[in-house]
This record gives C-alpha cells, structure tokens and sequence, in this order.
C-alpha cells in the first residue's frame, strides 16, 4: 500500500500537468470543400509558417492541384526559395540551427491536424498573449511556456491577457478570461478568426488529403453492400424456408 | 471437364476434402448469430494478410524510413490510403470478432468435453494474434508505436534473474531501435502469420472432429443405430460423419445454408467496417491513436501511454497491482485462467439456457468486468480508478474461482435430447 502511495505521488505531477492539457478548446468549423478557404489557408502557411514548419511528407504539386490553384501562379506566388513543383514541402531552416534558436527544432506539420486536432490549433493560435518574461515576449495559454513567437502578430494585433476576478474555493483570484488586441494588427478579431480557421482547413487536408475522396468513394461501397445485402437476404431465406 | 476433375481426385483429394469439411459438414441448425464470428475472423485473417503483402511492398522497416513510408503509402501510391486503412481497421476488428467469438464459446458451454482441445488452439490462436497486434503497432514508428513498445517489452525486466538479459535479447539493442522494428517486422510479416495461419488449421480440424456445439448445447450426433430412418436427416452429409454416428435431422449442411447466413452476416459486418475504414478510419482515436501520427522520438515521452484499446483490460490489471513482478503475473494470469476455462467449469451442462441463474449472472458480471477494466485501462489514470482496477481485478478472477466452485452441484433445466423445434 505504501508503495502504491509512492507511485500514486509520482504520478500526481504529471496528472497535474495532464489536466493542464484540458483547457477550454473553440470548435473550428472547418470546410475541406471550401477551396477558397484552403487556398487562403496554404498561403498563409506558405507565408508565415514555412519558414521554421515543413511539411516533408506532401508535395507542392499534389497541394496546388488538390486545392485548385495552377501550377504557374503557384510557383510564383507560393513557392519562394527556387524549390522544384515535385518537391517536399519543406521547411528553410536547417534543423540544428532551429533547435539552437528555440530550444527544439520545430515539428513538421503535415500531420499536425491528426496529433492535435483541428479544435487545438485553433484555439492554440488565438490564444497567445503578451508575455515579457518569455525570450519572445508571448506566452500561450493553450500551450504554456510555448517556444514559439507569434509569428501572426502583424495580422492579430498585439494580444493582451484580460484576466478577471473570480472565487474559488472561497479565495479571490486573478482568473484567465480571454485575450484582447491593442487593434494595431492588420485584421480584425473576426478576419482574424477566419484565416486561423483557414490555415486550420488547410492543416486538416494535408493531414489526409484524400478525406473527400475517400467519403465520396464511402458511399457507393456501402449502396453496393446495401445492394448485395438484399441479394443474399433473400437467397438464405428461400434456402432456409424449409429448414424451419 | 468431369474427365478432368476425376484425373485430378485420382491424384489429390481435392473434392473429397471440399465436401467432408466445407460442403457436406452437418452444422446443427439452431446456430445463432452469435455464431457467424468465427468465419468473419476468418475473413478478417484473409484480409489482414493480403493488404498486408501490399504493404510490405512499400514498408521501409527501418527506425529512419518507417513512417515516412507509412506516409508514402497513404500519399502517393495509388489508393494506398485505402490498404492501409483495411490494414489498421482489420486489427481493431479481428479483435471485435475474436472476443465475440470468444464469448460465445462461453455463454454456450463451447470449452466443456470434448471441445477443450478446440478451445485450447483458439486461446493459442488469441496469444499469437496479441503477440502480431503489439509488432504491428510497433511497426508504423509514431511516438504510441515507440513508448507502447517501451512500455510493453520492459514488462518482460520484471522476470527475476533473466529479466533485464532477456529484454536486451528482445530488443535487439540496448533500448528500443530500428534492430528491434526490423525483427518485429519479420515476426509481424513472416513467423506470427505463419503460426497463426497453422493454428486456424488446426482449430477447424479440431472443430469438425468434434463437431459445431449450438446454443442448446445438445449433441448432433449419436450412437450409430440410435436413430430411426425417420429422426436422420436427409441432407446429404459426408460418410466420414455417418459412417461413424447417426446425425440427427437437427442439422442443415454448411453449405449453401451456413455459407449464406455467413455471407448474410458478412454483409451487415462488411458495411460497418467499410464505414469505419472511409468515414473514421481513427475511429476517435481508438483504432489509431493521435500521438501515432507523429513520429517516434525516444527523447519526449507522450503524456499519456496507452496500448491499443484491445490490450487495455490486461493493461488495467497489470497497473491494478502495485508490485511490478506481481503485475505481470496478474496479467498473465488472467490469460492462463482463460486457458484453464474448461477445467474451472466442472458442470456437464453446456449451454447457458439449460444452467441456473447465478451461472447466467456470473458471465454477464465477467463480460461487463472485462469491458470495464478496458475502459480503465485506456483512459488516463486517475485515483478512484486505481482503486476501481483492483476491485475488477479480483472480479474478473472470481469469475473463475466462483465458476468452479458452484459448478459441481448446479441446479440446471433439463437438457432436451434434441433440438427444440
């Protein structure tokens, strides 16, 4: 039993920290139909996440021709450092001047949708908040003592925490009640809101590129099954009409 | 075409066999839907294997490649999203159809004499598949393949003496590394296949030995000269079964009728599986997990480790004990008890219908407990849980315990001499 205590108050931190993990996350409603949402969404990453995040398990090519946008204005607009069309999306920074700068190289996104959830880096985005004890100077609250600047502040706005007063447990404390811009960004909060939603869909498609495909082909397997279940139904019943 | 078929029958018993254990085999009519589990497993073992051949010619197994080629699979080999997905879908129902399988035998006294040897190859069927399930899970290298791996393997260090040797011996290496993906790869692809495919055999030899038990529990076949022309059947049955007994008209041949109410179950199974495999292949994160889609790194431990939700009632009794030896015998316990079902049960009463009311309580009371410590053991650990783990724990080995001590002298329904029309 003691020892059980043991295991139990060396496991305690770690449940501590779990719970941590289980802030409040918003729902993104994201569109994998959407392409124009897509579109707007792979710019943003070619724009402002490429730089440190690669996605070294999807092709620029495949990308342009599942969201529809044409080779040639592709390879002007969005590809910027001279990369073939047939290549890996990856990132421009070597991988061990990355981990020097923030203390570990930043993950790769192609699959980010998949380990996080669409909800998570959602929320995650939007959640960031001034913070001059950090080396970057924000600090996140989805993901606190997070190693990344916000790198979407011109577009946000500078954020600020508004905390309010709340009682817990009968004691008065500061409480995390939201995030607040200056409103010197170039979006507002709703635009802003919108293209964090469309870099979301675009994270959610390269995570699975073929979730439309496969729903769309989904469906006429199961019509068939349906189909071929009503054959063989009625076969076993006029075998077993005697049987009974 | 008859000249022909008669040159090859001189030559190899291809249509004797067909007809003695598929088409003219006497399965008793009474078969429930509990009983279409075992030939789905058989078509999920079919599936497994074929989408997994295909695999195998893209899979990179070393610590460098593996998910890169996973990703490669699903990416840009044409429709390779779509093998894959039957791969890893097939795992999580091979389970699901095995466990029902498994439950049945239960509820229907499918273990008692003289079927223990046939339950005895299913359990050995069950431990092979376990030890493929773990490899495979290993082998797509995410961070739950690498950490379950971990946590797993290290198990076998409890062992007094050879324990820490032992692991190095599994492992290939001194921890967890691409020597260690590369033998699971072997195994997963070559050996445990091979030791599966063989004890299926088996098991089905084993099976039309002794022939199909029912939901009533009562015998097919009788004394030869028992039965009067009228109480035989008059399907044509095979004369390896009615040259040795008489087989009552209690039964229907496997095929077309078995083979069609299969088909008729494979249908409904078939659309629920290719609507988990196009619409929730992660199925919430249950049949693949959320930390598997990023790759291994023996540097950042996972916050929470689980293993696949099939594992997770032996898992939670593996954490319900305190001492780590004494966990994993409790785990292996619970397997070997399983073994053992058919000399715990010392009834002669097959069938759940025929026995009393605290035999009835008692298998729904172990299912619910089984249920309940997979829920526990995959979900992130809390205190009450622990607590709860320990009292399931002694639950599901009471089941036993209890089995064998009231079986004796159960108050049981008389059993039927034949089926019940």
């Amino acid at each position: 039993m003691r020892k059980l205590i043991c295991v139990l108050a060396l496991l305690l931190p770690g449940m501590a920290l779990a719970a941590g993990g289980n802030v409040h996350l918003d729902k993104a409603n994201y569109d994998l139909s959407d392409k124009a949402s897509l579109q707007r969404g792979a710019k943003l990453f070619m724009n402002y996440c490429l730089g440190c995040h690669g996605q070294q398990y999807q092709r620029y090519q495949r990308t342009f021709n599942d969201l529809g946008i044409p080779e040639e204005l592709a390879e002007e607009n969005l590809q910027f450092t001279g990369e073939k069309i047939s290549d890996y999306i990856e990132r421009s920074m070597p991988a061990e001047s990355a981990a020097q700068w923030f203390g570990a190289a930043p993950p790769d996104l192609t699959l980010v949708a998949r380990v996080r959830g669409a909800d998570w880096i959602y929320t995650y985005l939007r959640s960031f908040y001034v913070d001059e004890s950090r080396p970057f100077g924000v600090n996140n609250t989805v993901f606190p003592e997070v190693g990344m600047p916000h790198v979407l502040q011109p577009l946000q706005g500078t954020p600020r925490m508004v905390e309010e007063e709340a009682l817990v447990d009968g004691e008065t404390v500061m409480r995390h009640a939201g995030i607040k811009t200056d409103g010197d960004g170039a979006l507002t909060t709703a635009e802003y809101d919108q293209a964090i939603l469309d870099l979301v869909n675009y994270l959610e498609y390269t995570g699975e590129p073929f979730r439309l495909e496969s729903e769309s082909i989904g469906k006429w397997v199961l019509v068939f099954i349906l189909v071929l279940f009503i054959f063989v139904f009625m076969l076993k019943k006029e075998f077993w009409r005697d049987v009974h | 075409m008859q000249a022909f078929l008669a040159w090859i029958e001189a030559r190899i018993p291809m249509m004797r066999v067909a007809n003695m254990h598929a088409i003219q085999y006497p399965a008793p009519r009474n078969m429930n839907f509990w009983y279409v589990f075992g030939f789905l497993a058989t078509i999920v073992l079919v599936n497994q294997i074929v989408t997994g051949i295909w695999l195998t010619m893209n899979f990179n197994p070393t610590a460098e490649g593996a998910f890169a080629s996973v990703e490669y699979i699903m990416r840009e080999i044409d429709y390779g999203w779509i093998i894959r997905y039957m791969h890893s879908t097939g795992a999580s129902a091979f389970f699901i159809v095995v466990y029902m399988h498994m439950f049945r035998g239960m509820i229907y006294g499918s273990y008692q004499k003289p079927r223990e040897l046939l339950w005895i190859f299913g359990m050995l069927i069950y431990l092979a598949l376990m030890a493929e399930a773990f490899m495979g899970y290993v082998l797509p290298w995410g961070q739950m393949s690498y950490w379950g791996a971990q946590v797993i393997v290290s198990l076998f260090s409890a062992i007094p003496v050879i324990g820490p040797d032992l692991v190095q011996w599994i492992q290939g290496d001194y921890v967890i590394s691409g020597a260690t993906l590369n033998r699971f790869f072997a195994l997963h692809v070559i050996a445990l296949p091979l030791v599966i495919v063989i004890l299926v055999f088996l098991h089905i030899i084993a099976l039309h030995e002794v022939g199909s038990n029912n939901p009533d529990g009562v015998a097919i076949k009788h004394k030869k000269g028992s039965l009067s022309e009228d109480e035989k059947t008059k399907f044509e049955i095979h004369e390896y079964y009615t040259s040795k007994y008489d087989i009552a008209d209690d039964i229907v041949p496997f095929f077309p009728h078995i083979v069609l109410k299969d088909l008729v179950a494979f249908c409904i199974f078939l659309a629920a599986f290719t609507y988990i495999m196009f619409f929730a292949p992660e199925m919430g994160g249950k049949f693949l997990e959320h930390p598997n889609f990023e790759i291994a790194n023996p540097l950042k431990t996972p916050e929470h480790i689980f293993p696949v939700w099939y594992f997770t009632p032996f898992y939670a009794i593996l954490k319900a004990v305190p001492d780590k030896l004494f966990g994993v015998i409790a785990m292996f316990g619970a397997i070997i008890f399983l073994f053992l079902l058919p000399w715990f049960d010392r009834g002669t009463v097959k069938s759940w219908r025929y026995r009393s009311g605290l035999h009835k309580l008692n298998l729904l009371v172990f299912a619910g407990v089984f249920i309940f410590l997979g829920y526990l053991g995959g979900t992130p650990q809390e205190n009450w849980k622990i607590t709860a783990s320990q009292i399931l724990t002694v639950m599901y080995f009471g089941f036993f315990i209890l089995l064998f001590i009231y079986s004796k002298n159960e108050t049981t329904k008389p059993v039927p001499a034949r089926i019940p029309k």
